[in-house]
């Protein structure tokens, strides 16, 4: 479009703004790691690395990191089979309630999660229960899978829809049979696509608190309900801070990753 | 090694080959039995696990609480639904909720708008990357570190306050910080869509327009709205509903505020009254299916 230059002029400055006003709450936070003052009184009086060394010490932080990789990894596994399934369903075939399918894969992240999660617990608790399954990382890996399976859906659709059936056909047309079609032909045009969705995935599964809330049997603490059991309590201020900076720089990893992997620079969000 | 390697192919594959072969030719053939291998396992943890769960969440909210024991009566009545409606506290946090909801889909919606613009039509194309670069990398910082961040900010005595000249003098926490909040966390959300719609906008509609006569504003109206508007729909489903079911971020920077995610999270902790959780938790779902069913015609369903 032919802008004037005030016009470019004015974008530009709202782009900046907005990135200002996505990056400096993040960047205080990692400022603030390093704030020798205990209630974070601003501007900082001193400087330590403290914090960090005790957060590094910190055995409740590191249980739960692990078990948030735990259940990222198993809600993964199970998205991405579930996702790929779906999307092949829908972009291959044409059958009576497709469109219901399609959307029934996007509610569990289109409801808000507290429904996702109270609903989950309701279930476990009256007709899981009884059963004899409590809630344990099971449930929370159960939990997390539900809203995991559209982001894989989502980038394997995307991929098949690009891809056509064409290369199928020709592997058909040259006497391969339907597992060497796959192996050699729709599985690699698909491996970054899954690799894509199990990123985000994962990054999901990650960073959910909500569902997790409700899902997580006792004794079961990922990583964000440490963090969240231990926000208001006064001492423990600095180590959250230093947990909440490692997560920020860490946040480079995955994006980093998914830069890689997708082939259109949108190709990576949800 | 080299006689093993010799000797596999051609008897081992032709032997293993033809069941599979056959079974390939066979599964080709019956389209149906295709589709219902594939969707089998999906549609029963989608509808099982899923739509079970949301199932007996609704049936819970027909039951009620024995007041002496706290145990679950399981005898279907309508009087928590009859609670909610009557009792005038639901209603106004139900109404402050969509509020809430509302107002954050706005705010990133205006926010949004000129940035997603920026990086799809003004910027360089070498520099786009590195714009969606900048907008993904916050989604993978945590949500609770994201909103840890501004309990920082606008801590008593933190960085905002000191902006304002001193503690106690800036906005603190409460309703407008819950807004400010969430409007911050769910951007990229209402940026990427929006975006993605833009980037496939040829540039040459653009021109056309403005080739014909029109300045910037109608250009807007005419071409670049119709196009943004299934985007905007899009991510507002995600600022939306993700503003109506919280409970977090108000619990870090809102004060005494209360939405309907508070009430459903203490009904079904500290009360132990989960039927009426349940009963609550029906708003949203009520709210949410409507929007959907509402948007599904324009098209941003596809977007998301």
């Amino acid at each position: 479009m032919t802008l004037s230059r005030s016009a470019r002029w004015l974008l530009r400055g709202a782009m900046a703004l907005g990135l200002a006003f996505i990056y400096l709450p993040l960047s205080i936070v990692l400022v603030n790691s390093f704030n020798a003052d205990r209630t974070f009184a601003w501007p900082p009086p001193r400087w330590t690395t403290e914090w960090w060394v005790r957060a590094g010490e910190n055995a409740g932080a590191r249980e739960a990191l692990w078990t948030s990789v735990q259940a990222g990894l198993g809600a993964t596994g199970v998205a991405l089979l579930l996702g790929s399934l779906v999307a092949f369903a829908v972009q291959r075939y044409r059958f009576f309630g497709r469109e219901t399918v399609s959307l029934l894969v996007v509610l569990p992240i289109a409801l808000p999660g507290i429904v996702t999660g109270i609903a989950l617990d309701t279930a476990f608790r009256s007709v899981m229960a009884p059963l004899g399954v409590g809630k344990g990382l099971f449930s929370v890996i159960v939990g997390h899978a539900t809203f995991c399976v559209v982001v894989v859906y989502n980038n394997v659709l995307a991929r098949l829809r690009r891809s056509g059936g064409n290369l199928q056909e020709a592997s058909a047309d040259l006497g391969a049979d339907g597992w060497q079609t796959f192996r050699y032909v729709t599985f690699p045009v698909l491996r970054s696509a899954l690799l894509a969705g199990a990123l985000l995935a994962f990054g999901l599964s990650f960073d959910e608190i909500i569902v997790t809330t409700f899902t997580a049997g006792p004794g079961v603490q990922t990583l964000p309900i440490w963090i969240f059991s231990n926000l208001f309590r006064p001492n423990q201020a600095p180590v959250i801070n230093v947990v909440a900076a490692v997560l920020i720089v860490a946040s480079v990893v995955p994006i980093y990753l998914a830069q890689r992997l997708s082939d259109t620079a949108s190709g990576g969000r949800l | 090694m080299a006689t093993s390697t010799l000797d596999r192919p051609a008897g081992g594959t032709t032997a293993l080959r033809g069941p599979v072969r056959r079974l390939s030719a066979w599964l080709h053939r019956h389209a149906g039995v295709r589709l219902a291998a594939l969707l089998t396992a999906p549609l029963f943890w989608l509808v099982i696990a899923y739509l079970g769960s949301l199932a007996v969440l609704f049936v819970s909210a027909l039951w009620t609480v024995n007041g002496f024991t706290g145990e679950v009566v399981r005898q279907p009545t309508l009087d928590n639904f009859r609670t909610i409606v009557t009792d005038e506290v639901y209603r106004t946090v139900a109404l402050r909720s969509v509020g809430v909801a509302a107002g954050v889909t706005v705010i990133d919606t205006l926010i949004a708008l000129p940035m997603a613009f920026y990086m799809a039509k003004v910027a360089k194309p070498r520099h786009r990357r590195w714009l969606v670069v900048a907008i993904l990398t916050p989604l993978w910082a945590s949500y609770l570190v994201k909103a840890y961040a501004w309990r920082v900010l606008l801590a008593n005595g933190g960085p905002v306050d000191w902006l304002f000249g001193g503690p106690g003098s800036g906005p603190g926490y409460g309703l407008g910080a819950t807004v400010l909040v969430l409007a911050y966390l769910w951007l990229p959300y209402m940026i990427l869509p929006i975006y993605a719609g833009l980037e496939r906008l040829p540039d040459s509609l653009l021109e056309a327009s403005a080739d014909l006569g029109a300045r910037a504003g109608r250009t807007f109206r005419a071409v670049v709205l119709p196009v943004v508007v299934p985007s905007v729909i899009a991510g507002s489903i995600f600022t939306f509903s993700l503003s109506l079911g919280d409970y977090i971020t108000v619990q870090i920077v809102g004060g005494k505020t209360q939405l309907i995610g508070n009430l459903v999270y203490v009904n079904i902790g500290a009360a132990n009254n989960l039927p009426f959780a349940a009963a609550l938790a029906t708003i949203p779902v009520l709210i949410m299916v409507v929007y959907l069913v509402a948007v599904r015609r324009s098209g941003a369903l596809e977007e998301l």
